[in-house]
């Protein structure tokens, strides 16, 4: 072996090559497939600004088109966040404080708006509260009138309430989990020294909780504001937030210079907010001495606790619980004429909504059957889990080698989480609109956009449990014997395990709810679930309503069942430790 | 001054404490010494007004503390983690006290300072709680109880968490502190030897009643009864039926024994437990009783003294005693010990 073989056999043992190896294919897949699309939505943005003659200091009916969406959604996110906190920091204290029956039961509702597609909750509180929901259903024949007496739909108080529904959890979570670890003799040491419970509060619980409310906040906010599915189908029209305008502007106006325009807006501010939420997240880490004793919950014993508790228990039940079972319920009812029956209807239990799923009706060319949405989503969701672990497992192991590419290459791996899905699926059709992958031609951009949105989830699953592999357990397979791949395959892996069912989990719901970038891509013959109840929901006719729901109603059941397995493997693993 | 009457409380539904009284007087160090779970914090806890007795009460001055909320009781207590607010830096943390009183601003900084003097730790004013040392925190949790001036002060294991020789150091300061202050105080811990350091009084916790109380000295010469004895580590231990009480005789696997009793002796025919000492071991005597003959089968320098074990006979542990000089392993050895060295003490539960 002569000398430059040999140093060239030195350097590719150096971790740096390592690295740079695992690094290889997800970089090349961001590079084309995320920062492509970014730098052409830039370079559209600045050159469509040149090319129709308006410019950032020009026409006032551009910037009042950009500025009202962006106010709008700054006030809707704030209003949003602010009930958010109203509802989530009592249920937090409760939580924190107080054991109670169904606390359980409750604790696990409450991670299910995590997974939840928008489509879902917005069918949900459209099954409760729309104009063939149960209630005002339920009002007209009380009262035989002839119209919905309740306007839920596209009323800012609709975003409001589904905006709540999906961060008082978040607030719910972050905060009692920052609470319950606060060591309780802080407190002591607190009265001790002559401060009353409200002192005590004020001095010392608080101070120590501010971090996980400013933290909880901003993530809130962030979500309120990138919200796109629950604005687009409560809110309607009128109610433009970035996203929905976007959309619109994209879709519906065909302004692809304007809508680059607002996508790059929105990718500053979420940035600015993801920016802040880090500062505040890692002051938290600071503040937060190890835990001698944390708060143990306890049975109420006064008066005025038990009512409390029950007033603010009961509000997060009948939030969490009542969308969701109406939905279901619904789905399985049959209220209102179809289109076509005349006379007195046959109300009751019914499965027709499901067997139509199979139907296609109408013969339409283009109007195909619900089942065949069902198929594509889960097609396209088994294609993403593929590509989510392979990428997901490379970054894994290419974070392992702490080499200086990291520090680049780790915050452009994640920028993906800030860019929402609507200028994912913007920048794909301005960039792949044509040969070779025009977006007709090539349905399996949907499940790459998918992947790019599940990404930055999967690593940050995969990547700690990969960290906590301790070496010596490699070192002692290998000194007994077992090869690098041996090594591989008996410690990694089976240890790795439980976190990959998490990601395949994760995965697979995140395809199967992402509404954003798939309304740009699906072919009209080749819609996803959520676009295909989307679309369903707004038909008139009680078949159509009742269709969407029994498919909002399966994709809600497979989350919910995702949702649960992951809750399962993560405390077993705990357990386990 | 302070007066625990009859506390009775239990964890997990078993009893913890059982009808514990005791009382402190002005100037006084009290130190509760027992081992790990028999009941120390929670008796503290339970003065401090953090946890409800379910039986007896706490008296101030001869009045109840009983639904006196803890944030009105002005006592001080020093937590074993010290329980330093980690938000505050070290000179907000002592003056959070002196805060709940609502006294001026300009008060407050000069006994802050006069407190960060007091513990030797003067231009620590800014520094976080989290970036000190763990004897400096011990410090900073000292003046921090020690500022708004209680009326009362209570330790639990203030020197637990810290290593040998720190505790030492910090153990001769503490001791300084408290009688400077005259604060009157109550001391818990496990530690024996911190305990005589610093206790006026002793009192000893076991099952949740205190079994003896005293001077520590009282302690070492008149163990109450066995398990006092044997939670000293005062000597060699032997049970055996009294045969005569005067004068004292208790038959043992050792042969009969002729002892004494610093209390009023058992009846014939009753179980006691012989103390034996082993500095009080005599190799030379002319006496005919209490005779120990044994094989050397290990012996221990010791600093001054070789501390040599016995074997005896095969139904008794290792016999240990303290002899000036070196043996040979394998010696055969008879010792001695008066019948006014060898302790009768009730057998312990």
């Amino acid at each position: 072996m002569n000398a430059s073989h040999r140093s060239l056999r030195r350097w590719t043992r150096r971790p740096a090559f390592r690295g740079l190896l695992f690094w290889l294919v997800p970089a090349l897949f961001l590079g084309y497939f995320f920062y492509q699309p970014l730098l052409a939505l830039f370079n559209l943005a600045l050159k469509g600004s040149a090319l129709s003659g308006w410019e950032f200091d020009m026409s006032a009916l551009n910037l009042t088109r950009i500025w009202r969406p962006l106010s709008f959604t700054i006030r809707q996110a704030a209003l949003s966040t602010l009930l958010t906190l109203i509802l989530g920091l009592p249920g937090a204290w409760a939580f924190t404080h107080f054991t109670f029956p169904g606390k359980k039961f409750l604790k696990t509702l409450t991670t299910l708006p995590f997974i939840l597609p928008t489509v879902v909750v917005a069918a949900g509180f459209n099954a409760l509260l729309g104009p063939r929901g149960w209630i005002n259903l339920g009002l007209m024949s009380l009262f035989n009138l002839a119209t919905p007496p309740i306007q839920f739909l596209n009323t800012f108080g609709a975003i409001l309430v589904a905006h709540v529904f999906y961060n008082t959890t978040i607030i719910l979570r972050v905060v009692s989990n920052a609470w319950s670890q606060q060591n309780i003799r802080l407190q002591h040491a607190s009265q001790v020294l002559g401060a009353s419970p409200w002192h005590t509060f004020k001095e010392i619980t608080l101070p120590q909780l501010k971090p996980a409310i400013f933290s909880g906040t901003l993530l809130v906010f962030l979500f309120n504001f990138s919200s796109f599915g629950v604005v687009l189908m409560l809110g309607g029209p009128q109610y433009a937030t970035l996203e929905v305008e976007i959309y619109v502007q994209a879709l519906h106006l065909l302004n692809l210079p304007m809508a680059s325009v607002l996508s790059i807006l929105q990718l500053l501010c979420t940035l600015l907010i993801t920016l802040g939420h880090n500062r505040a997240s890692g002051l938290g880490d600071l503040v937060a001495a190890p835990p001698a004793r944390g708060i143990t919950p306890r049975k109420p014993t006064r008066v005025i606790e038990r009512v409390v508790l029950i007033l603010i228990i009961t509000t997060l039940f009948v939030l969490l619980v009542a969308p969701l079972s109406s939905l279901a319920l619904r789905s399985i009812v049959k209220l209102e004429p179809t289109r076509g029956e005349r006379g007195e209807i046959e109300r009751g239990l019914t499965l027709q909504f499901y067997r139509e799923l199979a139907v296609n009706r109408r013969g339409d060319l283009f109007f195909v059957p619900p089942i065949t949405a069902a198929r594509n989503s889960f097609l396209f969701a088994l294609i993403t889990i593929g590509l989510t672990l392979t990428l997901g497992l490379l970054v894994a192991y290419a974070q392992r080698y702490r080499t200086p590419l990291n520090k680049i290459l780790d915050p452009l791996l994640m920028l993906p989480l800030g860019a929402s899905a609507i200028t994912l699926g913007l920048g794909f059709i301005i960039v792949f609109n044509r040969p070779p992958f025009s977006t007709l031609r090539f349905p399996l951009l949907i499940p790459i956009a998918h992947t790019l949105v599940a990404l930055p989830f999967i690593v940050r699953t995969l990547s700690p449990a990969l960290r906590n592999i301790s070496t010596s357990l490699r070192n002692a397979a290998r000194v007994l014997g077992a090869s690098p791949l041996r090594v591989w395959r008996e410690v990694d892996l089976p240890l790795m395990t439980p976190s990959i069912l998490v990601s395949t989990i994760f995965a697979l719901t995140i395809s199967l709810g992402e509404f954003g970038a798939s309304t740009f891509l699906v072919r009209p013959d080749y819609p996803t679930l959520p676009v295909a109840i989307y679309r369903y929901i707004s038909q008139p006719g009680a078949l159509n309503y009742g269709q969407a729901l029994a498919m909002s109603t399966i994709l809600m059941l497979v989350c919910a069942a995702g949702i649960f397995t992951i809750e399962r493997l993560q405390k077993s693993e705990k357990d386990g430790n | 001054m302070l007066s625990v009457i009859n506390i009775d409380k239990s964890y997990e539904g078993q009893p913890l404490l059982k009808g514990v009284s005791f009382s402190v007087d002005e100037n006084e160090t009290v130190c509760l010494l027992g081992p790990s779970g028999s009941g120390k914090s929670t008796l503290l806890r339970i003065i401090a007004g953090l946890e409800e007795p379910e039986g007896g009460d706490v008296h101030w001055k001869h009045a109840s503390l009983a639904g006196i909320p803890t944030h009105k009781r002005r006592f001080g207590l020093m937590f074993q983690d010290y329980a330093l607010f980690p938000h505050r830096n070290v000179a907000e943390n002592i003056a959070f006290g002196l805060k709940m009183q609502n006294l001026p601003a300009d008060e407050i900084n000069a006994r802050v300072e006069h407190a960060l003097e007091t513990i030797g730790m003067a231009g620590f004013a800014h520094r976080k709680v989290t970036e000190l040392s763990g004897g400096e925190q011990q410090r900073v949790a000292l003046a921090r109880a020690l500022a708004p001036n209680p009326r009362l002060l209570m330790l639990d294991e203030p020197l637990g968490a810290l290593d040998r020789t720190l505790r030492e150091d910090l153990g001769q300061e503490l001791r300084r502190i408290l009688h400077e202050s005259k604060i009157p105080a109550i001391y818990v811990t496990h530690d024996q030897e911190e305990a005589f350091s610093l206790a006026d009084r002793l009192l000893l916790l076991h099952q949740g009643a205190i079994i003896q109380g005293g001077r520590p000295h009282e302690f070492f010469h008149h163990p109450r009864n066995e398990w006092v004895a044997r939670f000293f580590g005062l000597g060699n231990l032997v049970e055996g039926t009294v045969v005569s009480r005067t004068p004292l005789q208790v038959e043992t696997a050792l042969g009969l024994i002729h002892a004494s009793c610093d209390r009023q002796s058992p009846a014939p025919g009753q179980r006691a437990t012989l103390l034996f000492r082993p500095s009080q071991a005599q190799l030379t005597s002319v006496e005919e009783v209490n005779l120990l003959a044994g094989r050397v089968s290990d012996q221990v320098f010791q600093g001054e003294k070789y501390q040599v074990s016995l074997t005896i006979n095969d139904r008794l542990p290792e016999f240990k005693i303290l002899l000036p000089n070196p043996l040979a392993i394998g010696e055969r050895l008879q010792v001695h010990y008066p019948p006014s060295d060898v302790l009768c003490l009730e057998n312990g539960a």
